[in-house]
């Protein structure tokens, strides 16, 4: 099975607080997965670090056969990061933010319109400033200038956020098409997602690492998160690495 | 790269020669002290007034050494910084020794500005005087003043090291051009350099004024090992934490979390604020930081 | 690296002509300082007449800063710099066109402090070859070294006051260079301008390179 990404037992620091503290992750090519787990387990770490935005200090990473460290350059023009925020320029227009984002990456124009269409704007909105659209219009303009690029690997940080049911059924319908014309999707997500999805493989993070199901804290919208029985780490913690 | 970073990190778990290392600083430190005594002894009473200058010319025994200091801490810290930035050379004992020789020089370089503004002042009777000297050691302070407020506001170790290199060259340059903007600019305006060392010193006076410089130089050293020394004990304190940060970060989510009163939503805190998450029951202690002024 | 910097340099000029910061903030603030260099001097007019030069360039350093800042501010309110990271575009290229997009933004500034100088210090305009030469690399240093010192701050929490601690003092031999330069196309001063105008090339180049060669590394530490 060709595999999209390879993780074992990566770490990842910010400054000296460990991120991701030994992560073990097989997504295969096409695949779509889900990841989820609770605030600070490590959801948007895992991702950043599949986009080759953080750089890793332990373990194996191979992200789209490049090693995300070393190869960075090479890999992340192949990769779609949705993050938090929407990394939208303010007084651009819709259209003018996807025009960059194509031009960017050197693809024709008539990606723009096409890529504008699958995401539901039309023509009205698309000449609106970015700082004039509604919070789930701007969450579907940021994955207009995701979907203009083309990405192999399309890396999601709660891409249901703001938007409404209609939208969210456009966003599913989407990624589906997209995982069926090769790419491989990851998304970390709090949410209770469509049933399409909710079949969807998912993975579980918590404390920077991949865990199994009972090992994390039950996700849930509304206070009184359960109580879990303490469970194992799923592999040991790695050393203090040898250095020269 | 990625090895890097972490070595950064973990290096100073290995010690290099304390034993030695501390009685070079010992040693360095008696000789500061005795220099400087000497200095002062010899300085404020054994060499004589000078026929022009009068008293004021014990000043000499100060500033000029003072200032050479000054300018060899911010060489070291660009020397330094251009080694880190060598692929081959690179190391985190580099950025160390930039780090100090750009504290320490720092200190030296305030020093230099206020000798040489009370000798102006005795001498000439001004607290300044726009003379090249001057001038660009006062730019010289305020670019070092940038570079450590830069370093304070950085707190991952190889992005501090790396964006401090690139900075220190980059102000290094500068210097250069500067050199020649203030001595092209006093020659165009006529202003008085008022610190051409006197040339008529001799007996006493050369004597004190080569005593203050090895005086100066051991102090300058001995500041530079104690920085440097305190930067490593530092680094190594949070080596330590590498392994039990992991551990404690695993940690994070597998306890129980405290129950929480209705109405607060479920505890948790993106990375990478210290895991105050409520239920992680020892808190990572790597996350501490020793700050040093 | 040069269609890249094309792109990004548009891009940026886009944002100021929808937005126009630098048109109706960063204008106005300079010629306030102009005004307030007035009341400084009392209105001694020939006092402010022969320190013109010296008083259009330090409201130039200032409205260098913001333009600086506002150039990354625009990338980090939302994250863009992201994007950026992980587009095609070299980061070289990338630092051309944002250095180039505070160059012309300088450069429209410039010009209108110019004028504020003439009206409001009496100054009188002369040597334009030298006045021009020196204004352009000048402010080709100024946009160089403000891009480089902005990308290194811009993810610091500090960024707003460390900016200005890192730039007034690097920027201290432009003044110094620029002014000069200006005496001398005045007339007002017996030195060489075009002299001057040498060690403003130098610095701009410096500059320049330095940002060409380190912005790759910048934009991942910062």
């Amino acid at each position: 099975m060709l595999l999209s990404v390879r993780f074992r037992g990566v770490v990842a620091l910010a400054a000296r607080y460990p991120l991701l503290a030994g992560a073990d992750l097989d997504v295969a090519v096409g695949e779509v997965v889900v990841v989820r787990g609770a605030n600070g387990a490590g959801k948007t770490s895992l991702l950043r670090a599949m986009a080759g935005l953080l750089p890793l200090v332990a373990g194996e990473a191979s992200v789209l056969g490049l090693d995300p460290t070393v190869d960075a350059r090479r890999l992340r023009p192949l990769v779609g990061l949705l993050g938090h925020r929407n990394g939208l320029y303010e007084d651009l227009s819709a259209e003018q933010n996807v025009m960059f984002a194509a031009r960017a990456e050197r693809r024709p124009k008539a990606d723009v319109q096409s890529a504008l269409a699958r995401l539901g704007f039309d023509r009205r909105v698309a000449a609106t400033p970015a700082a004039k659209l509604s919070a789930g219009q701007r969450r579907r303009l940021a994955l207009a200038t995701v979907l203009v690029r083309q990405p192999r690997l399309w890396l999601l940080d709660e891409p249901h956020a703001g938007l409404d049911a209609h939208h969210r059924q456009l966003l599913d319908e989407l990624l589906d098409e997209v995982a069926a014309s090769g790419a491989t999707v990851v998304l970390a997500s709090h949410e209770q997602l469509a049933d399409g999805l909710e079949a969807k493989r998912t993975v579980w993070m918590s404390g920077g690492a991949v865990v199994e199901r009972a090992a994390a804290p039950a996700v849930a919208d509304v206070v009184g998160v359960a109580a879990e029985v303490a469970p194992a780490p799923s592999a040991p913690c790695p050393q203090v690495p040898h250095v020269a | 790269m990625s090895q890097e970073r972490v070595r950064t990190w973990a290096s100073a778990a290995r010690s290099g020669r304390p034993a030695r290392a501390a009685r070079l600083t010992q040693v360095l430190g008696w000789a500061a002290l005795v220099t400087l005594g000497l200095t002062t002894w010899w300085g404020l009473w054994v060499s004589p007034p000078d026929v022009v200058q009068g008293q004021y010319v014990r000043m000499l025994y100060v500033h000029p050494a003072v200032a050479t200091m000054c300018y060899a801490g911010f060489g070291l810290c660009a020397l330094a910084s251009v080694a880190w930035l060598w692929p081959r050379l690179r190391s985190p004992r580099w950025d160390r020794l930039a780090v100090a020789g750009a504290e320490v020089g720092a200190v030296f370089c305030g020093a230099t500005l206020v000798t040489g503004s009370i000798w102006g002042r005795a001498s000439w009777g001004v607290w300044w005087t726009w003379d090249a000297r001057l001038t660009l050691t006062a730019i010289l302070f305020a670019l070092s003043l940038g570079y450590l407020a830069l370093r304070r506001a950085i707190d991952d170790p190889h992005s501090r090291a790396l964006v401090s290199a690139m900075v220190a060259l980059l102000m290094a340059l500068t210097v250069v051009v500067d050199h020649y903007a203030t001595s092209w600019f006093v020659t165009l305006h006529q202003g008085e350099t008022l610190l051409t060392p006197d040339p008529t010193v001799h007996g006493w006076q050369l004597a004190t004024m080569l005593m203050s410089f090895v005086a100066f130089g051991s102090l300058f050293a001995w500041m530079v090992a104690h920085r440097y020394r305190l930067e490593l004990l530092e680094d190594r304190y949070d080596a330590e934490g590498y392994t039990s940060a992991l551990a404690a970060r695993r940690a994070e989510g597998q306890a129980p979390p405290e129950p929480v009163a209705p109405g607060r939503a479920a505890p948790g805190q993106p990375a990478p604020e210290p895991a105050t998450t409520a239920g992680a029951p020892g808190g990572p202690p790597s996350k501490v930081e020793v700050r040093v002024s | 690296m040069w269609r890249d910097a094309l792109l990004v340099a548009g891009k940026d000029l886009r944002i100021e002509g929808s937005s126009k910061v630098a048109l109706n903030q960063v204008g106005p603030y300079s010629v306030v300082v102009l005004l307030l260099f007035g009341f400084a001097f009392d209105q001694d007019r020939p006092l402010l007449t022969e320190a013109a030069p010296g008083l259009f360039w330090i409201a130039v350093l200032f409205s260098a800063v913001l333009a600086v800042q506002r150039s990354f501010a625009l990338e980090t309110s939302d994250g863009a710099v992201d994007r950026l990271r992980l587009s095609r575009l070299e980061p070289a290229g990338i630092f051309l066109g944002k250095a180039a997009a505070v160059a012309v933004q300088l450069l429209l500034l410039e010009g209108l402090l110019a004028l504020g100088v003439v009206v409001l210090f009496h100054a009188r305009l002369a040597g334009a070859a030298l006045l021009g030469a020196s204004a352009l690399v000048a402010t080709a240093g100024i946009a160089a070294a403000g891009v480089a010192y902005a990308a290194l701050s811009m993810g610091l929490r500090v960024r707003e006051t460390l900016l200005p601690l890192l730039l007034a003092p690097v920027l201290a031999p432009i003044v110094l260079a620029s002014t000069e330069a200006w005496r001398s196309a005045l007339g007002v001063s017996t030195g060489d301008g075009w002299r001057w105008l040498g060690l403003l090339g130098g610095f701009a180049a410096i500059y320049l390179a330095g940002g060409v060669l380190s912005f790759g590394a910048l934009m991942e530490e910062t």
